[in-house]
């Protein structure tokens, strides 16, 4: 008897149990492809650091996940998602690039006949934040997330076969990151663009801002019908892109006029497109960011 | 549980104190007080009070880039002959020391450095009388998307010791004129560790700069990891109207690069 009610004690003492937690709320947006959408906040322990968008693709055979979330909360609910709508079992996990939002889910998700996916530059880039970034997610973790790392690596195109069901995947030169992945769902064509979409939150930027435009620029020739941002509603594709494509394009231009003049880093973030502050939410936050990181990359030029 | 949760909400709620200067805490002044007993061991500090001006945002908007002015008031009667910057919680604190030369037209430099955590940025001038005047401000790292790692290490790698100066479009002789030296280098802290390779990415930064104006020194920093990803310093220096300005760059592998430009002023 009392080991019984040790092992209960146990019991209530794990975190999560599998037949506790939620499912987190998904919206089917396609035949069999199911989004979760993520607040427009910094992470943090008001929404649990669940502000990405992440989601999974259900196949014949299979299910792949793209993105596992900021926590391994978050990867738990989205598997209890997945099994509240198949049982099918879950195939693959797909990175669509290193930031803790999208990633740091993974360990939760991993297990026997599992393949994690992402760019062949991701396991570099991702294993040395990592560190800061569980450092940085502290007040909102809940538990010490686990790294894993893709090994079905992208350099450059990979199919993933979910039975009946191709996943076209595309690994992009430095862009939003230096490894973006994009995923297109051929039989519905929906595109999963990760963080090269921004819409309603503003992007942030850790890769290069010219390689991001030069990059949207191609990645409207993807025969998609509607896409999935990183952040922000599904939206119709190609179209979703323009908001994002002309800020940037309108940052870079800012930019270059005042290195022109002599303007420091210092003072050319608050003069740079300041006017579309009414259009992307926690400006405040990542518009010095983008504009700082835009700045010390275009003063090569 | 109800009256925390309310608290937190309430806390949540409030209006971030995020453009205010906060007082430092005794464990702040404990650390800076042993910062600077490393590099100034046995010397009184005094606050500079307005013979020294350091700007910093007070929000990193981006960790791996954060613009940093340091400009110490001159007094002919005991100029200030160097510049330290410190980042008092990053794991190698002082960022850089800049000896002023004899064409160094004023006491200031501007840089980018990197900053791990919310911090306490200090500056110390030093003066010929070897005086020490401290001062500071807090600095709070934003954005967790902007960890102080390499954006691109191929771009960076390709492009390593590739030199830019930048010089206003019109500047007189006789007259002092603020030049930027940008010098691509990854500056790897050595700090970074792969959890991959379980190991440290080794250390490889920029150590020293020289420059000079027509072979006065303007200034020599030593630098260390602190420093941003293509380490970016400002000087200001008095132009002739024609001359020619050199920067010998030295980095942890013992590399070096070296350029040089000539500087024509213009305007009438």
């Amino acid at each position: 008897m009392p080991r019984l009610a040790l092992t209960l004690l146990l019991l209530l003492l794990l975190p999560g149990p599998a037949w506790a937690v939620e499912p987190l709320p998904v919206t089917e947006v396609a035949p069999g492809v199911f989004v979760h959408r993520g607040v427009h906040e910094e992470s943090g322990p008001a929404n649990g650091g669940d502000i990405a968008n992440i989601g999974f693709v259900v196949g014949r055979d299979a299910v792949a996940v793209v993105d596992s979330g900021g926590t391994p909360g978050i990867a738990r609910r989205l598997l209890a998602a997945v099994r509240a709508k198949t049982d099918r079992p879950v195939r693959y996990v797909i990175n669509t690039h290193m930031h803790p939002d999208h990633v740091l889910g993974n360990g939760a998700l991993a297990g026997e006949g599992v393949t994690f996916a992402g760019h062949a530059n991701l396991p570099a880039a991702l294993s040395a934040r990592f560190e800061t970034y569980v450092s940085r997610a502290k007040d909102h973790l809940g538990e010490a997330p686990v790294l894993v790392l893709p090994t079905l690596l992208v350099k450059d195109r990979a199919e993933i076969d979910l039975g009946g069901r191709v996943l076209d995947l595309a690994a992009h030169p430095t862009a939003h990151t230096n490894n973006d992945l994009t995923v297109l769902d051929r039989q519905t064509g929906t595109l999963w663009a990760g963080d090269l979409l921004f819409r309603e939150r503003h992007p942030s930027l850790d890769g290069s801002v010219k390689g991001w435009l030069a990059l949207l620029d191609r990645l409207v020739t993807v025969q998609a019908t509607q896409v999935i941002p990183g952040h922000g509603p599904v939206a119709e594709w190609p179209e979703a892109v323009e908001p994002l494509r002309a800020y940037l394009a309108q940052v870079v231009g800012e930019v270059r006029a005042l290195q022109k003049e002599g303007v420091g880093i210092a003072h050319a973030v608050p003069r740079v497109a300041v006017e579309a502050k009414t259009r992307w939410e926690l400006w405040e936050t990542y518009h010095p960011q983008l504009v700082t990181a835009a700045y010390a990359e275009l003063e090569w030029e | 549980m109800k009256t925390r949760t309310l608290l937190l909400a309430g806390l949540l709620l409030a209006p971030l104190p995020a453009y205010a200067q906060e007082a430092p805490t005794p464990e702040d002044q404990e650390r800076w007080a042993y910062v600077r007993e490393t590099l100034f061991p046995g010397r009184k500090a005094e606050p500079a009070g307005d013979r020294l001006a350091l700007e910093a945002p007070n929000r990193a908007a981006d960790a791996s880039i954060v613009p940093i002015a340091v400009t110490a008031k001159d007094d002919p009667a005991d100029p200030v002959t160097k510049l330290h910057l410190f980042i008092d919680d990053n794991p190698v604190p002082r960022a850089l020391s800049a000896t002023l030369g004899p064409a160094a037209a004023r006491p200031a430099l501007e840089t980018r450095v990197r900053v791990n955590e919310y911090t306490w940025v200090h500056a110390v001038a030093e003066t010929k009388a070897g005086r020490l005047l401290e001062t500071g401000r807090f600095v709070k790292a934003s954005g967790g998307c902007s960890a102080p790692a390499l954006k691109d290490p191929a771009e960076a790698a390709a492009r390593l010791g590739r030199m830019k100066l930048n010089l206003p479009a019109d500047f007189r002789p006789g007259e002092p004129v603020k030049a930027q030296i940008l010098v691509s280098h990854p500056n790897n802290s050595g700090l970074q560790f792969d959890q991959v390779s379980r190991t440290y990415i080794p250390a490889h930064y920029v150590d020293k700069v020289l420059v000079r104006y027509n072979g006065q020194e303007v200034a020599t920093v030593e630098a260390d990891i602190s420093l941003s990803e293509d380490p970016s310093l400002h000087f200001a220096f008095t132009p002739e109207p024609t001359g020619t300005l050199e920067v010998e760059v030295t980095d942890s592998k013992g590399a070096s690069f070296k350029q040089s430009w000539p500087v024509a002023a213009r305007g009438s």
